[in-house]
């Protein structure tokens, strides 16, 4: 880990720290989320907050603006010790925040999202036009263009972003926090982003950006500081970094932990192929660009990558839930295309499989009792229903069955979905879809809320279901859990596919570069 | 905001409906208090009433009847997930139905074919009646709650249509079709009765009831028993889930208001062909809005609203005794404590069920105070 | 057509529609804030019997009008704090609204005065007048537009007159007042209007009062107005009807307005329409225009004339998220 450079010293005093976080420690439940993090933020700077996800940069953001309490520590804002228990102490302070999901009024006009809970007067007409004044100024100075009287619901994503770093301003922020900026960006919006961000800097404004773009660090940052697992890990002005190096701090670990040895593993026919596949989403964002891949039997493949690059649409659209705009997928010989793309009923009925990353969403109905959800998508077959009624001693059964296989607890198939634990959830979830001897099986986030004796359970669950013939398409955003499970590895990075490689020749400079779009650094 | 602790299941599902009506019964006996009377005198009285005597029995059953039906139809359409406030309306069109069936047929066929004729009348009016805003909600988005409002309307105005143009018995001065043919005639409980050599006052009681507690029992096997039934929970519970499973949630809206549609119809069965013997204005008469109250206490389940259905059919029969006794006493003060019920079991239990929790948490753990506490379910934070 | 006939609907027109425009903008004002209020038809009951109750007693139209207003802000309240300050289900609570005031009204009626749920009537200095007596009279002889203007127009009381300045006074506050820019807001994303430091409780309670408030001015007038006396149910379903305009209206309040004047002239038509013969369709069924605001609310609310555009966030109970 650098030590900290000491930043360039003109003949004027060091610049000021605007902000500066100490010894910040932040539990929820078992997990610390920020532990002993210090970070010192330079007046007039573009400080970059880099990490992959859960690594306790949002966590630590979020203290700063005063949406949580941090268990111990303290805050000094300009040079002053401060208590920030709510967002408005942190506005007050001049904190502002963009948030990565737009807190907006979309009937509204431009103007009116602006000035909300600040108007200056109460009379709209006499407040419009001093906010007018304010908001014209602004514009001009920081370059940040907006029409002020659209109405919010028609515009672009771009202008919407604009719209919210025009709303900090317009509060008086001169700390401007950005949370994952550029995901829902196109490249132009990003290059004009760029642009308003230099120019605030001009200004004297400070910005910290929270991102996991390293190549978007090296462009705009004067610093960066790296967090994994909760704590810093790295540290150093942009000038003595590189992306190389940073990659490798953000992900970090050896490779091949956990991994029991085997023999070499032979990958079997095709069972599942998808070419060209690109999603739009309702804001025409698009989430999935030109992604192909293939599925073979016996074999698992992992696809890595920071959350939220395209991997929950990859496996909602593989399922059958969403249709992609464009693209192909063949399936236990069977051929869809979008106007007539695959459905959930007809993917069980070609043996495929899926566990849902959004358990209480999708994969349970948690009003449920056990064995009502251990059925969920199955309960037309015949072995559980019979001509309308379905045979409650058969599914009784079968669901004791499965908890007893997959180690369920409390064995209590009629105890509330709900009222298991997330790790017993997972494994019913898991034991209903692995039962079903599927020859393909999707997985979303494995393991996510699961402690660790049933993670080690669980991922044996599915080597075997792997080594009896199943092609297995693990999605995680846990990098320990892709090495230690998948056979090949494809890197998914703003919706593409940046990579793919046979797990041998995975590491993680190699995976780090992949999951943060620079070109491929030489091995 | 400090978490809820939550509530035993024993306490959802039998104690809360007790306490909701304890405080219902509280606030209707302050208003009681308020006009002069005393809570006690009209309760007894009340109860009395409704149970005291075969009569009183026979009237609370009929209401009974007629609540049951209503009941189930709203009940069905909350496990699907909606809210059916239209109950009223398909309840009249159910009438509707049964009556046009009577009318037509009731002087061609014998009651043995014609009775199930017009039960199946009444149904399907009753499941048109509901299916429209059901399709209208999935489809176009309209709002269930405001249309079926709205449906009630036209429901009441398309009868009083019918009945003043179309289907007026002719000569008469009231607003009544013509009266059925004896086939078309539901048997009487006293003269079923009567029947078995057993001495039974005449009352509105008819064969109905079995009806509907035969619909109780179908509905109860169709929700838990059936797959279409486990579909249509699903969808009520989680569209999410219901998505993943492959189940499609328009279809199985409009399949769970035509379901329910399809038993407010039924109402048609107990007041057209069991008491009237014809067609006539408003003989619904709010028995699809205390099908609401209903379905809240007896927190949708089959056996809780026939109980409920019987509860409330003793609040309107024991009121009506009541009213005849007691001056300055009428049928409204049920309608009161109708709304009272629904205040607290629906829109209130959010303030009274953390109170209650709390009361039975300090309970237990005064009485076992080494008891472990159990892990909350749900997975760490992500 | 002859003129003084023109003159007579206008001002049926009017007054029917009187309730219906003050039920409009009490429930908009509401459900803006994104609150579902159906339990208009509750308030407006309640606010009638306790208008009539009142001005019966102590013989004054301010004690009436206040006691009026006070009693539907009452239940306004109620309805806040299940909903609002608790997650309690909105359409039922607005129902239980309904089915209380049906009840509690009678109970209360028979139990004061004794005459089977009625309220004595109240007295002529109690009861509203037109504003301008002589109007309609001296007008009936100018040619073409005297009927219009004197029976039509200028004939009523001060209530008709304030129910269309209300809705005037309505869109004011909604659109040109940095309250009703906070209560737009609210109704379509209560979570940016509580992160940017203004409290989506102490909106909504505004709107739920002046809700009330209007809900009560409606109700009086059916009592001061209209008949004299409270009778049992003697809304009858107006409420209901002022929500389906309010509907009608896109939740907006000129358009609220001219959908309850175009529901009271189809009851106004209702009546003299009986035995009309329209060349296609035959003679004109009372029930079919009687029912024609509902038809034509399930209509636009399909979609297929034009498009209904409810507040995003109404119906769903607030709840902070962290």
């Amino acid at each position: 880990m650098s030590a900290p450079a000491t930043p360039a010293v003109s003949s004027a005093a060091a610049p000021a720290l605007a902000v500066r976080m100490v010894d910040i420690n932040k539990r929820f439940g078992n997990v610390q989320a920020n532990a002993d993090v210090t970070l010192s933020v330079r007046a007039g700077t573009v400080h970059g907050l880099v990490g992959e996800n859960g690594a306790g940069k949002s966590t630590l953001m979020s203290v700063l603006y005063g949406f949580y309490a941090a268990d111990s520590g303290h805050i000094e804002v300009a040079g002053e010790p401060v208590r920030i228990r709510h967002a408005q102490d942190a506005i007050a302070l001049g904190l502002g925040m963009v948030h990565q999901h737009f807190m907006l009024v979309e009937t509204l006009t431009v103007i009116a999202n602006v000035m909300l809970g600040a108007e200056p007067h109460v009379l709209l007409k006499r407040a419009d036009a001093l906010v007018r004044e304010r908001l014209l100024a602004l514009m001009g100075s920081t370059g940040l263009r907006v029409d002020l009287d659209a109405i919010v619901g028609d515009l672009s994503v771009g202008d919407r972003q604009r719209l919210e770093i025009l709303k900090t301003l317009y509060r008086g922020a001169k700390i401007l926090i950005l949370d994952e900026p550029t995901a829902v960006l196109t490249p132009q919006e990003t290059e004009a982003l760029f642009k308003v961000l230099a120019r605030l800097r001009e200004q004297g404004t400070t910005i910290i950006l929270i991102t996991h773009k390293l190549k978007e660090v090296m462009r705009l940052c004067d610093h960066v500081t790296v967090m994994r697992a909760g704590r810093v890990v790295h540290e150093s002005a942009i000038a003595n970094a590189s992306v190389q190096g940073l990659a490798e701090a953000m992900v970090g670990r050896q490779v091949n932990i956990g991994r029991p040895s085997e023999g070499a593993v032979r990958p079997g026919e095709i069972a599942l192929q998808a070419e060209g596949l690109t999603l739009r989403d309702a804001m025409q964002v698009t989430r999935l660009h030109e992604v192909s891949l293939s599925l073979r039997a016996g074999e698992i493949v992992g696809v890595a990558g920071v959350s939220g690059n395209g991997q929950s649409e990859l496996l909602e659209v593989l399922s059958g839930l969403r249709a992609p705009q464009a693209g192909r997928m063949m399936l236990a010989g069977e051929s869809f295309e979008p106007n007539c793309w695959l459905e959930p009923r007809t993917a069980r009925r070609l043996r495929m499989a899926h566990v849902p990353e959004d358990r209480h969403a999708r994969a349970m109905v948690m009003s449920f009792a056990a064995w009502e959800s251990a059925v969920l998508g199955y309960e037309g077959l015949p072995e559980y229903s019979r001509r309308g009624w379905m045979r409650h001693g058969r599914m009784r059964a079968a669901t004791e069955a499965l908890m007893q296989r997959f180690d369920v607890r409390p064995r209590a198939p009629k105890l509330g979905s709900a009222k298991f634990s997330g790790g017993n959830q997972q494994k019913l979830v898991l034991a209903r879809e692995i039962g079903q001897s599927p020859h393909v099986l999707l997985v979303g986030q494995p393991t996510r809320g699961v402690d660790i004796g049933a993670i080690e359970f669980i991922h044996g669950q599915l080597r075997a279901l792997r080594d009896a013939g199943c092609a297995v398409l693990v999605v995680s955003s846990e990098l320990d859990e892709i090495l230690a499970l998948a056979d090949r590895v494809l890197v998914m990075n703003q919706g593409r596919i940046t990579g793919e490689l046979p797990i041998a020749d995975c590491s993680e400079a190699r995976l780090g570069l992949l999951m943060v779009e620079t070109e491929d650094a030489p091995a | 905001m400090s978490r809820a602790l939550p509530l035993p299941r024993w306490a959802d599902v039998a104690l809360m409906p007790l306490v909701n009506l304890a405080i219902a019964l509280v606030a209707a006996g302050l208003v009681v208090a308020l006009i002069g009377q005393s809570p006690r005198e009209v309760m007894v009285m009340l109860i009395q009433g409704a149970f005291g005597s075969a009569r009183g029995l026979s009237y609370t059953l009929y209401y009974a009847t007629s609540f049951i039906f209503t009941g189930l139809a709203v009940s069905v359409a909350f496990h699907g997930g909606l809210f059916n406030i239209g109950a009223e309306g398909q309840a009249t069109l159910g009438g509707l139905g049964t009556g046009l069936v009577a009318l037509w047929l009731s002087q061609r066929l014998p009651a043995p074919v014609l009775l199930p004729l017009m039960l199946l009348g009444g149904a399907l009016f009753g499941m048109v009646w509901a299916a429209v805003p059901a399709y209208l909600q999935a489809y176009r988005g309209s709002h269930v709650v405001i249309t079926t409002i709205m449906f009630n309307f036209l429901a009441s105005a398309l009868l009083g249509y019918l009945l003043v143009n179309t289907l007026r018995a002719p000569g008469g001065m009231s607003v009544e079709s013509v009266p059925f043919g004896p086939a078309a005639h539901l048997p009487g409980m006293h003269e079923m009765l009567a029947g078995l050599g057993i001495e039974w006052p005449s009352s509105p009681l008819n064969i109905s009831l079995f009806l509907a507690l035969l619909a109780a029992a179908g509905v109860y096997l169709l929700l838990w028993h059936s797959r279409a039934g486990y579909r249509m929970r699903a969808v009520g519970a989680s569209e999410g889930a219901a998505a993943y499973a492959g189940i499609h949630p328009k279809r199985q809206v409009i399949l769970a208001m035509g379901l329910s549609g399809a038993l407010a119809g039924m109402v048609g069965m107990n007041e057209i062909a069991g008491v009237n013997g014809k067609l006539l204005l408003d003989f619904v008469g709010g028995a699809g809005f205390t099908g609401i109250a209903v379905a809240v206490m007896g927190r949708n389940h089959p056996v809780g609203i026939v109980l409920a259905s019987l509860l409330f059919g003793a609040l309107f029969q024991g009121g009506a005794e009541v009213s005849m006794e007691v001056q300055g006493f009428s049928r409204d003060m049920v309608v009161m404590l109708q709304g009272f019920i629904v205040l607290f079991s629906g829109a209130m239990a959010y303030v009274i069920s953390p109170w209650v929790a709390r009361a039975i948490h300090a309970a237990t753990r005064r009485a076992a105070p080494a008891a472990k506490i159990a892990e909350p379910a749900g997975g760490t934070h992500g | 057509m002859d003129e003084a006939l023109i003159g007579a609907m206008i001002a049926s027109t009017l007054r029917v529609a009187t309730p219906l425009i003050l039920g409009a903008l009490a429930g908009l004002l509401a459900e803006r804030s994104g609150v579902i209020d159906i339990g208009l038809e509750g308030k407006m009951l309640f606010a009638g019997f306790a208008a009539a109750a009142g001005g019966a007693v102590f013989g004054s139209v301010a004690i009436a009008l206040l006691l009026g207003m006070a009693a539907a802000v009452a239940l306004s309240l109620l309805h806040g704090y299940a909903c609002v300050s608790h997650r309690g289900d909105q359409v039922v609570s607005g129902m239980a609204i309904d089915l209380i005031a049906a009840g509690l009204t009678v109970v209360l009626g028979i139990a004061w005065f004794h005459q089977g749920g009625q309220t004595p009537p109240v007295s002529d200095a109690v009861r509203l007048h037109p504003l301008w007596p002589g109007a309609a009279a001296a007008l009936s002889g100018v040619p073409v537009i005297g009927a219009v203007l004197g029976d039509g127009l200028l004939s009523h009381n001060i209530m008709v007159y304030a129910a269309l300045a209300l809705v005037a006074a309505v869109w004011w506050l909604l659109y040109r007042t940095r309250f009703g820019l906070r209560l737009r807001a609210v109704g379509e994303n209560p979570h940016m209007v509580d992160a940017a430091g203004v409290s989506v409780l102490k909106l909504r309670y505004a709107a739920l009062t002046l809700n009330g408030m209007l809900c009560g001015l409606a109700g009086s007038y059916l009592v001061l107005a209209q008949s004299s006396s409270f009778a049992p149910n003697m809304t009858a379903g107006r409420g209901f009807m002022a929500l389906a305009a309010m509907i009608f209206g896109n939740w907006r309040p000129v358009p609220a307005l001219w959908a309850c004047l175009l529901f009271g002239f189809l009851d106004a038509a209702a009546i003299r329409l009986q035995g009309v013969v329209v060349p296609g369709i035959g003679e004109v069924p009372v029930q079919a225009v009687q029912a024609l605001p509902y038809l034509l609310t399930v209509i636009l609310l399909a979609g297929f004339v034009g498009r209904s555009v409810a507040p995003v966030a109404l119906g769903q109970p607030y709840v902070k998220e962290r």
